[in-house]
C-alpha cells in the first residue's frame, strides 16, 4: 500500500517529459567530447603519475594531442598508434611525450595494429574495473551491511592520514559510508593532483593514492567491525569523468555526481559538465558506483518551501540522464535535503510529504537524504534536536543514504566528538523506530497528501516548461537554484571539442554491454 | 560589577565542559579528565560522562565551577557605528546624500566557495524578508561569485568605478582567510585605491573588530541582514566625502 496518495499520471508524465529533456541534451552530449573525457581514458588504459614539474602525465598526454589538432579523433587512438609504432606500454608512451621526446599526432598512422592494440588495453581496463566490482560483492557477501538508511559521514581534515583516524572512528561509532570531503577549491582544478597528501582547506585532495590508502584502512576496520563500510568521493568538477575512472579503480562504492552542480555552482561551463556527466556516469554505472546527485543544494539558495518542485524536477531529469548512462535506478542516489525553517508551524509534516513523496516516485533509487544545514546556527543544543526530527524522518520515510547533520554545523568542520555524537543520535532514533514506517500511513486528503501532490504538480509544470526551451535555456533562465549561467560563460569551455567521423573511445560500448560483468544480475 | 557565570544560585560559576582527550577511556582517562579541568582553575569539577570514540580517544563531560569574575562595567566592544535604515531609509538617504547611484561590488574570494552569505546580502531576493542589494534602485550591485582572486575583484572594481567592496569568507578553517583578506588590504594599498572604496568583510566567523584590525572599514557576522550593510556603505560613502 501507499502511504501517500499520489497522482500517478502526473508521475508518468513528469517521467516521460524529463525523458524527452535527457534525450534532447544527450544528442548534443555525443556528438562532443573534452580534455577531461579524453584524461579519462588515458587514465583507463594505464597512464599515471607526474613529470619533474609535478605535470600529471594525463595532462600532457592529452596537451599534446590537442596541440596536434587531435582532440577531436579521441585519445585512445593515439595512445594505442604509439604503443604499437614505439613497441612501447601507455605509460612509457606518457613518459616520452613528457620528455618532449615524441608528439602523439605526428607518428605514422599503425592501421589495423592500432585498432588491435586499443581494443585489448580497453579490455584490460575494463576486466581491472569489473574485477574490482566483483570483489565489492564479494566483500559484501563475507562481512555484510548495515541496514537503510546507511548512516553517512564526511572526513575532511585535510590530512588523509589524519582522515583515516576519524574514519576508523566513525566507523567503530556505527557509519556505514565515510566521505573524504574535497579540499576547498578542488573542483576549479583541472587537473587531478597526485600522490597522498597532508595538506588541504576543509578537506583532502582527491588523489588516487589518497582513494587507496583509505580504500585499504576502511576494508581493514570493516573487516574488524563485520560490516562493509563504503567510501565516498566527489566525481564533480572539471575533472568529473578523471576521478570516476581513478575512484573505479580504486573500488569507491559512491560518488557525489550530478549533472548540473558544476554549472550552478561552481561556474563551470554548461556544455563541459553535461559532456563529463555522461562519460563519468557510464564508469560509475559499469564500476558499481552508487552516484550522489546534488538537488539538496538548490535548497541553500533558494528556499525549500517554495523551491521544493526544483528539486523533484532535477531529479526526474538527474534520473533519465542517468538511465542514459546505463545506470540502474539502485545506483541512482537523487538529492534532496531537510532545509525548511525549523520556526515554521508543521514544517515537519511538509519534510515528511517531500521525503516521502520522493520514496514512492523513485522506489528502487537509494535517495541520498542530506542534513539541515541552512538553519543551523551556534546554538548547538537546537541544532542536535533538529538532527534528531531529520533522522525521524528519514527513518520513517525509509531514506537510503542519510548524511548525519553535525550540531556544529556553521561552526567548524567536524571534531571527532560531533561525530560520534552525530552518530549516537541517529542510531538511538533509527533503533527506536526502526520499523515506524510499516505502521503509518497518511490520511487521504491530508495536509501531507496534498503538499505532496502540489509539488508533483508544479515539478510537472516546469519540466515542461523546461521540455519546451531546453536545458540549456532553463540554465540561461535560472530555473534552477535561482542561478543563471550562460551557455558559453564559465569555466572549462575550451576544453570541449566536436567529435570528427573518426573519432574512437573504446570504453562506451564495453560499459553499456556490460562486457566482463557476469550472470546478468546487475 | 564583577560576575560569574550563572548555574542554579548568583555567580556560582558553574559551567558545562566537553572535550575528547587521545586515550582510550579508563578510570585513569577519567581522572584524567578531571585534573586536567581543575588545573585549567575550576573547582568542584565532576566528570557526568565518558564515552568510547574509538581509536583510543574518550568523549567527556564535565561540571566544574569558575571562581574567576569579571568586571562587567570595564567592557568595551568595537561596533559598526552606523545608524540602521530601512531599505527605503537607505534609497532615500543615497538620492538626498550622494544623488547618483551606488556601485558595490561583492565576491568570495580566494579559495572560498561557499556564496550562502554574499547571496543573501547581495541577490534581489535577500534573506529572512529583507531585499538584497541588487532590488536597491540606487543601487547598482555587482555578485562576482565564488573564487574570485583579490586581483581580478580589484580590477572588476576599477572597471566598475565601485564605491564599495564586500568580500565574503565563509571557511575559516586553520584561519586560510586571514592571509587572503590582508592580501586584498595590501593589493588595494598598492593600487592607491583603498581610500576610495568602502571596503567590508563578512561571514559567520567575522567580527567587527577582526575587520578593523585587519584594515577594513567594517566587519558583519552571522545574523547580518541587507539593511545592516547597505546602511553602513552609504553613510561611510558620506562620512569619507566620497562622491
Amino acid at each position: 500500500m501507499k502511504k501517500i496518495n499520489l497522482d500517478e499520471s502526473k508521475v508518468a508524465q513528469a517521467r516521460q517529459v524529463a525523458g524527452g529533456i535527457a534525450a534532447d541534451i544527450q544528442t548534443f552530449i555525443t556528438e562532443h567530447t573534452t580534455v577531461s573525457v579524453e584524461r579519462a581514458v588515458v587514465r583507463l588504459l594505464g597512464i599515471d603519475g607526474v613529470d619533474s614539474e609535478g605535470v600529471p602525465l594525463p595532462n600532457l598526454t592529452v596537451e599534446d594531442i590537442v596541440r596536434g589538432g587531435g582532440l577531436s579523433r579521441g585519445a585512445a587512438y593515439y595512445i594505442a598508434n604509439a604503443c604499437v609504432a614505439l613497441q612501447a606500454a601507455p605509460q612509457q608512451v606518457a613518459e616520452q611525450v613528457a620528455q618532449g621526446r615524441i608528439s602523439l599526432t605526428k607518428l605514422p598512422d599503425q592501421g589495423l595494429a592500432t585498432l588491435e592494440a586499443a581494443e585489448t588495453l580497453a579490455d584490460g581496463a575494463v576486466a581491472w574495473v569489473a574485477a574490482r566490482r566483483k570483489e565489492r560483492d564479494l566483500l559484501l557477501t563475507e562481512l555484510g551491511e548495515g541496514p537503510q538508511p546507511w548512516l553517512y559521514v564526511i572526513v575532511a581534515t585535510g590530512n588523509i592520514y589524519e582522515d583515516v583516524t576519524q574514519a576508523r572512528a566513525a566507523a567503530r561509532a556505527g557509519a556505514d559510508i565515510i566521505a573524504v570531503i574535497r579540499t576547498t577549491g578542488q573542483s576549479l582544478l583541472d587537473y587531478v593532483p597526485f600522490g597522498a597528501t597532508t595538506e588541504g582547506f576543509g578537506g583532502t585532495y582527491a588523489t588516487q593514492e589518497n582513494f587507496r590508502i583509505m580504500r585499504q584502512a576502511l576494508d581493514e576496520v570493516g573487516t574488524e567491525a563485520g560490516r562493509y563500510i563504503r567510501l565516498v568521493n566527489y566525481s564533480s568538477g572539471l575533472c568529473m569523468p578523471e576521478i570516476a575512472a581513478m575512484g573505479a579503480m580504486e573500488r569507491l562504492d559512491m560518488m557525489l555526481n550530478d549533472a548540473l552542480y558544476g554549472i550552478l555552482f561552481r561556474d563551470i561551463n554548461m556544455q563541459r559538465t553535461l559532456i563529463d556527466q555522461n562519460f563519468s556516469r557510464l564508469i560509475n554505472g559499469y564500476a558499481g558506483i552508487i552516484i550522489n546527485t546534488g538537488e539538496d543544494n538548490y535548497l541553500t539558495t533558494a528556499d525549500a518551501i517554495t523551491a521544493a518542485h526544483t528539486v523533484l524536477a532535477s531529479q526526474f531529469i538527474n534520473e533519465q540522464l542517468a538511465h542514459l548512462s546505463a545506470l540502474p535506478d539502485e545506483q541512482i542516489g537523487l538529492g534532496h535535503a531537510f532545509e525548511i525553517n525549523p520556526d515554521i508551524e508543521d514544517g515537519m509534516l511538509l519534510e515528511l510529504a517531500q521525503a516521502q513523496m520522493a520514496r514512492q516516485i523513485f522506489p528502487a533509487a537509494p535517495l541520498k537524504y542530506m542534513p539541515p544545514t541552512k538553519h543551523m546556527t551556534g546554538n548547538i543544543f537546537r541544532g542536535h534536536v533538529i538532527n534528531s526530527m531529520f533522522n525521524l524522518t528519514s527513518v520513517l520515510t525509509g531514506q537510503g543514504i542519510h548524511l548525519l547533520g553535525m550540531l556544529t554545523e556553521a561552526i567548524h568542520t567536524p571534531f571527532l566528538q560531533d561525530r560520534f555524537l552525530a552518530l549516537e543520535n541517529a542510531r538511538y532514533v533509527m533503533n527506536a523506530a526502526r520499523h515506524l514506517s510499516e505502521e503509518v500511513t497518511f490520511i487521504a486528503g491530508g495536509r501531507v497528501e496534498k503538499r505532496a501532490n502540489e509539488v508533483l504538480t508544479n515539478a510537472l509544470e516546469l519540466l515542461e516548461h523546461v521540455a519546451k526551451i531546453g536545458l540549456m535555456e532553463a540554465i540561461e533562465q535560472g530555473l534552477f537554484a535561482d542561478v543563471k549561467r550562460g551557455r558559453f560563460g564559465g569555466k572549462g569551455l575550451e576544453g570541449v571539442a566536436r567529435k570528427s567521423a573518426d573519432y574512437y573511445n573504446p570504453f562506451p560500448q564495453r560499459f553499456m554491454s556490460r562486457k566482463f560483468l557476469s550472470g546478468g544480475n546487475h | 560589577m564583577e560576575i560569574r557565570p550563572y548555574g542554579d544560585t548568583l555567580n556560582d560559576g558553574a559551567m558545562q565542559l566537553s572535550f575528547t582527550l587521545p586515550v582510550a577511556p579508563s578510570p585513569e582517562a577519567k581522572e584524567a579528565a578531571k585534573q586536567l579541568v581543575q588545573r585549567m582553575g575550576f573547582q568542584a569539577a565532576s566528570v557526568v560522562h565518558m564515552a568510547d570514540l574509538g581509536e583510543s580517544f574518550s568523549f567527556f563531560v564535565v561540571y566544574a565551577k569558575t571562581p574567576v569574575s569579571i568586571d562587567y562595567s570595564s567592557i568595551s566592544v568595537p561596533k559598526v557605528d552606523a545608524k540602521h535604515m530601512g531599505f527605503y531609509e537607505v534609497n532615500d538617504f543615497i538620492r538626498s546624500n550622494v544623488g547618483r547611484k551606488v556601485v558595490v561590488v561583492g565576491a568570495c574570494t580566494g579559495t572560498d566557495a561557499h556564496t550562502v552569505g554574499l547571496d543573501a546580502i547581495m541577490n534581489m531576493k535577500g534573506y529572512a524578508g529583507e531585499y538584497g542589494l541588487e532590488r536597491y534602485p540606487e543601487m547598482v550591485a555587482y555578485n562576482l561569485g565564488s573564487q574570485v582572486p583579490n586581483e581580478t575583484l580589484i580590477a572588476t572594481a576599477i572597471e566598475l568605478n565601485a564605491d564599495a567592496l564586500l568580500v565574503s569568507q565563509v571557511v575559516t578553517q586553520k584561519d586560510v582567510h586571514i592571509p587572503n583578506l590582508t592580501q586584498l588590504v595590501e593589493l588595494l594599498e598598492a593600487e592607491g585605491l583603498r581610500d576610495r572604496l568602502v571596503l567590508v568583510c563578512g561571514g559567520p566567523r567575522i567580527s567587527h573588530e577582526l575587520a578593523i584590525e585587519l584594515g577594513y572599514d567594517a566587519g558583519f557576522g552571522s545574523g547580518t541582514l541587507p539593511p545592516h550593510v547597505a546602511s553602513f556603505i552609504v553613510q561611510e560613502l558620506v562620512r569619507r566625502g566620497i562622491k
